[in-house]
């Protein structure tokens, strides 16, 4: 490998920061489209300089920019996402129906195999898909015509389809999470779907333990080992061996079950990382102390991360998407702030450095081992 | 010919420096305006009105010599000095958020 390339999407741009396999000195280009919120970017692992990104504002509504040439210069693609036939409805704040409506872009996910493949996740919660680099989208509706569809209801950040899991032995295979309805699972490319939310526990709704309507924050899997996922529920980590038939908790010894993102290892299947957040209402740090939690049992026993963070007076949140971890040796593992800061450890989390400290609102982070 | 004013976000998607000249067929409107705006520049579609139901996005407003046609009918004319060319349309992103 001859470098890595963490791609930032911000409040206000995108950011591309460059750096060798050492992953000491960085290269900093930005912003891209500079007061646009960009939502998320990511890279296509087929082609390494197809880079697509999430652009929108309140006033102009989604973009979607495509880079063929790793994030130097970008076109505008389709923009186009309409429901397939009449959308129907979902539940509103007031337990009211509410029409279906597009909202924005909150993930985008390239085919493993084909540049020209990517998945949209968007809110009101939907999936798309292109198969010809961006220039259309269509949606796969089986998801967003589930039975259990017109129960869904929004969390405080919108009803917003934010992760999406493909299984690298089982093309057919996808995992999509929903605020706030849940995991659910596809084994037929997208054609049908059903939630796989078994054992996870919610308190706040009517039924703690209901097949949908459970705060998913994100959700995350090792590629060599597709049927364990790992989960950062709204409260509770969570863990499923069997592809999400059922969960078990395993938040064991963190100081906050709370959080967004969860990721796992690039080389140990078992390793994982938690940013712990007080409560649903603060949102910040416990104790002011920013750190990453780690286990590396698959959860259960969790050990914090502090070296180069900082410990005292640190306010800031780390939302779901916004967490990556690279697959050079030793793994790389990233993070962004909502105060702006992005952070690097190259070796598996032990060491903290921030590439950049004072960035716009970090919305996501992704990184890219380079060839 | 019209003349059309973009907001600057609009005009760096489009890659346009100052003011937007058009030929537009017929009835100068805001659909045939904003028609013949969006064949000439199709990164802007969706962005000025929504692309199916084609309503003026919430936070764009549009105005046209002083006067703010925002809720006029899209297929009404727009005042004759905006079809002749002496006045430029004016797309403008709302000023909100405080």
């Amino acid at each position: 490998m001859s470098g890595v390339r963490v791609l930032v999407g911000t409040r206000k741009g995108a950011f591309v920061l460059a750096s060798d396999g050492k992953r000491e000195r960085w290269d900093v280009t930005g912003p891209h489209f500079g007061g646009w919120e960009i939502f998320h970017l990511k890279a296509s692992p087929a082609d390494p300089n197809r880079v697509y990104a999430s652009q929108g504002t309140s006033w102009f509504g989604q973009l979607i920019q495509r880079s063929d040439d790793g994030g130097k210069t970008w076109e505008p693609v389709g923009n186009k996402f309409v429901y397939d036939g009449v959308p129907g409805t979902h539940l509103w704040y007031d337990g009211t129906p509410h029409p279906w409506e597009f909202a924005r872009v909150w993930h985008l996910e390239p085919s493993p195999t084909d540049p020209d493949t990517v998945y949209a996740g968007v809110e009101d919660a939907a999936l798309f898909r292109t198969t010809d680099g961006g220039q259309t989208w269509h949606e796969l509706p089986g998801l967003r015509t589930h039975e259990s569809a017109s129960s869904w209801a929004p969390g405080a950040g919108g009803m917003c389809l934010h992760t999406i899991l493909q299984d690298p032995s089982r093309s057919e295979r996808l995992f999509v999470a929903i605020s706030s309805a849940g995991t659910f699972r596809t084994d037929d490319a997208g054609k049908s779907w059903r939630p796989v939310n078994r054992g996870l526990r919610s308190e706040q709704i009517p039924n703690p333990t209901a097949e949908v309507g459970h705060c998913v924050h994100r959700i995350a899997m090792h590629p060599s080992r597709p049927g364990v996922l790992f989960m950062q529920k709204h409260w509770d980590v969570m863990r499923s061996d069997d592809a999400g038939e059922s969960w078990q908790e395993v938040s064991g010894n963190l100081p906050s079950d709370f959080g967004f993102p969860i990721d796992v290892h690039a080389h140990e299947p078992d390793t994982i990382y938690v940013v712990p957040i007080k409560s649903d209402s603060e949102h910040y740090p416990p104790e002011g102390k920013l750190r990453l939690y780690r286990s590396r049992t698959g959860g259960h026993e969790w050990e914090a991360l502090t070296n180069g963070l900082p410990q005292r007076d640190c306010y800031v949140n780390v939302l779901r998407d916004a967490m990556a971890v690279d697959a050079l040796d030793p793994c790389g593992v990233y993070f962004g702030t909502t105060g702006g800061q992005v952070y690097a450890s190259a070796d598996g989390g032990d060491r903290w450095t921030p590439i950049v400290r004072d960035l716009p609102a970090v919305l996501s982070v992704e990184v890219q081992a380079l060839p | 010919m019209i003349r059309v004013v973009l907001p600057a976000h609009l005009r760096k998607l489009a890659h346009v420096d100052g003011e937007v000249t058009l030929d537009v067929e017929g009835l100068v409107t805001q659909r045939s305006l904003l028609d013949a705006l969006e064949a000439r520049y199709p990164m802007l579609r969706g962005t000025i009105r929504d692309h199916v139901s084609q309503q003026r996005r919430p936070f764009v407003r549009f105005f046209a010599c002083e006067q703010d046609v925002s809720h006029d009918a899209p297929d009404a004319p727009l005042p004759a000095a905006v079809a002749t060319g002496d006045e430029p349309f004016l797309v403008v992103g709302a000023m909100a958020g405080g």
